[in-house]
């Protein structure tokens, strides 16, 4: 059985014999109102490699499987997938830590598994289940983790919001700050250039992040914005233009913000350059705006998870059979997780009205008709 | 009993030894912001003007030169980003107070107040509490025309998630806003510019730091046996003038003091409908898909329907934006004449 001699193969071979640590050159990353930025090498240790490779092939394989599950109407309602922009949400959080805050708009799965959601619990909710993240009731739009707010619907919105955590950050004395994201569409939202302003005014420790994947659902950055340089859309606010299909880009560009928040000079935005393979949503194929092309130029020249692959095999940090098993336990982790994602049962009827207020005694809730008196409990 | 003007005077009733304080509204405001202010330092104002202005209807003066920047926190004028800001700090733990200067500019924010307040405790399945305070005058005030004089009652009060208080007096301005800060979840709170000078007396009990009234029970104001009359903000007081002069007819009126637009304090209105047999809703705001609306529609499907001795009807404000000449800005919002006009309808006199 291959499967077998592989492991035999692995384990015969000590890690002993892989290289501990390389530093890598990254690209240069452009620059706004700043006289320094992130370094142009990165070192990657062994141990952070295959973390990063572990965790950016559970969110490919994880929304791969949310697209079969939503083709076989598993799934329902909105689902705005995330493969391709893999090394942003790892390497963002390779520049912060879990007591930081983060908060995005709606493609939100890689982020709630990397702010330590489980694949188990997110694709639960996908389906609507009891068990998932948010106990069926918010969807794949509205799933949350300790410091991760979400997931959230309307865009823009979210990027008060984070500058709001950001001031809490700063009133409570802590040295935590918030990540901010929003897409290259949302970066035109007048509630942005509003949050601008008073996180520089009040100094919020807040890192705006806009992920521009190129097209706003079916428009194209050309088309809807008269300035593209995201990075500079800030204005008074420092910038910085990243490559954000290289995961180390992202985490030392991310290091670099960080380390500008915390000294307390207020905020800084980051662009990330990263792609979406998907449409912009299961409803949407994803060709009428973009060429095939397009799509199959980017996954052979830019795709993250080979990208990292490829650095590490190339630098002795890993072996072929090694990565292959960590492949093997992703899909099983996955396969777990859509087989129990597809039997665990829907919510249970008393739970429709709970959870309207919070720390409240049980009130009666008007249902369909003035006779259907149902229960909302805390 | 001696009575003196100003502030918080106190004074000394001749029939007992309690104490009675003259306490204008505004002043009820703000000393309940003060006392949350220092009972809990998570607890913080922002709003245009309310630090060194003293709050554009000078509803938080004092507060900034005792509390400082860091508390009493002065916004430019963009709605949406500093309420978005409010929220995500009740996210992270603080308790802010977000002011509109007044409601008519929460509709720059409403998507903030709605679907980033409102419905993140229930799309979070109880993970994620909201607990901020909303507050700001709503409603018509005088000559400020069209675009300032909306009442928000029934928009927010559509809305589940939210709790929305609309305090009449003193009493309520206090016990209410405390209630209000102190709650885990988002309020809307909707004062009345024309209130914030009218005083009124409040007990000791009352003028007691953790003096609070529940939200979502409304308060029979006055008690009476012919009919009912459910209102809630400044036509509370209306209510209870065209009371007085109905009285002198030999009609008894029960006016009830909504304080809470939701939860709606259905028990109250309905037991005081089925003592009465009669109900009048009067309120600032427009007569479609309102306060009023909501009323008689729970009373229609409920237990008090069998005791009505004639159909609920509504006193609203006309159904037309706001003028801005004062003869017509009197002509459209409800005046006492037709509280007891719309009684004598009714009561078939």
């Amino acid at each position: 059985c291959r499967h077998e001699a592989a492991s035999v193969v692995v384990s015969s071979r000590s890690y002993a014999d892989f290289t501990p640590e390389a530093t890598f050159d990254i690209k240069k990353v452009d620059l706004h109102r700043l006289e320094e930025g992130p370094p142009l090498t990165s070192t990657l240790t062994r141990e952070d490699g295959l973390k990063y490779y572990r965790t950016m092939q559970t969110i490919r394989r994880m929304e791969l499987k949310a697209d079969q599950l939503y083709k076989q109407k598993i799934i329902r309602g909105f689902c705005h997938l995330y493969d391709g922009q893999e090394a942003c949400a790892v390497g963002i959080e390779g520049g912060i830590t879990l007591s930081d805050h983060l908060i995005t708009a709606y493609r939100a799965h890689g982020y709630t598994l990397t702010r330590g959601g489980t694949v188990r619990e997110i694709m639960a909710e996908l389906t609507g289940r009891r068990e998932g993240i948010a106990k069926g009731k918010g969807g794949s739009m509205h799933m949350y983790t300790k410091n991760f707010y979400g997931g959230n619907g309307i865009v823009g919105a979210q990027v008060p919001l984070g500058a709001g955590v950001a001031l809490a950050c700063k009133y409570l004395g802590t040295d935590q700050l918030c990540v901010s994201l929003y897409g290259d569409g949302a970066a035109n939202q007048g509630q942005i250039f509003e949050t601008y302003n008073m996180a520089s005014l009040w100094k919020l420790p807040i890192i705006f992040i806009c992920e521009n994947n190129q097209y706003g659902m079916g428009t194209s950055v050309e088309r809807a914005s008269a300035s593209t340089e995201y990075y500079k859309r800030g204005d008074f606010i420092p910038g910085l233009r990243v490559d954000g299909m290289d995961v180390l880009c992202v985490r030392e560009a991310t290091k670099f913000a960080a380390d500008h928040c915390r000294s307390g000079k207020g905020p800084i935005l980051m662009e990330l350059q990263t792609y979406r393979y998907h449409g912009h949503s299961m409803s949407d194929p994803g060709v009428s705006y973009r060429t095939r092309e397009e799509i199959q130029e980017v996954r052979s020249k830019s795709d993250p998870i080979s990208m990292l692959k490829d650095r590490m095999l190339s630098n002795n940090m890993a072996s072929v059979e090694e990565l292959k098993e960590i492949d093997i336990e992703v899909r099983k982790e996955i396969e777990d997780a859509a087989q129990f994602a597809t039997t665990d049962p829907e919510p249970p009827l008393d739970d429709l009205c709970s959870h309207i207020y919070a720390n409240e005694k049980s009130f009666e809730v008007r249902g369909a008709t003035p006779w259907t008196k149902l229960t909302s409990h805390s | 009993e001696c009575r003196l003007g100003g502030s918080a005077k106190r004074s000394y009733s001749i029939t007992s030894c309690a104490s009675v304080f003259q306490v204008n509204v505004r002043d009820a405001l703000n000393q309940a912001m003060d006392e949350e202010l220092e009972r809990d330092e998570r607890v913080f104002l922002l709003g245009e003007e309310v630090a060194q202005y003293d709050g554009a209807y000078k509803v938080s003066r004092g507060l900034w030169k005792k509390y400082g920047d860091k508390r009493i926190i002065d916004t430019p004028i963009t709605e949406m980003g500093f309420a978005g800001i409010a929220v995500g700090a009740a996210f992270a733990g603080l308790r802010p107070i977000c002011e509109f200067m007044t409601w008519n500019f929460s509709m720059q924010a409403i998507d903030q107040v709605i679907n980033s307040a409102a419905k993140t405790y229930y799309m979070s399945a109880g993970f994620q509490t909201v607990p901020i305070v909303f507050r700001g005058p709503n409603g018509s005030s005088a000559g400020v025309a069209a675009q300032h004089s909306q009442c928000f009652a029934a928009w927010y009060g559509h809305c589940p998630g939210l709790k929305v208080v609309s305090p009449w007096n003193s009493e309520d301005a206090r016990g209410l806003l405390k209630a209000a800060i102190r709650d885990d979840n988002p309020v809307v709170f909707l004062e009345n510019e024309m209130m914030y000078g009218v005083p009124f007396e409040l007990s000791e009990e009352m003028m007691h730091k953790d003096f609070v009234i529940p939200i979502g029970k409304a308060k029979v104001e006055r008690q009476g046996t012919h009919i009912t009359l459910v209102s809630h903000s400044r036509c509370v007081g209306f209510c209870l003038d065209a009371a007085a002069v109905l009285a002198k007819e030999g009609v008894e009126c029960e006016v009830v003091n909504l304080r809470t637009i939701r939860p709606l304090d259905v028990d109250t209105i309905e037991a005081s409908v089925m003592k009465t047999g009669n109900l009048v809703t009067v309120e600032g705001g427009w007569p479609q898909y309102g306060v009023g609306a909501e009323i008689c529609a729970r009373i229609m499907e409920g237990p008090a329907f069998n005791y009505l001795d004639a159909p609920a009807v509504r006193v609203t404000g006309v159904d037309i934006p706001m003028p801005y000449a004062k003869i017509l800005e009197d002509h459209s919002v409800p005046q006492i004449k037709d509280i007891i006009f719309s009684v004598k309808k009714v009561l078939n006199m």
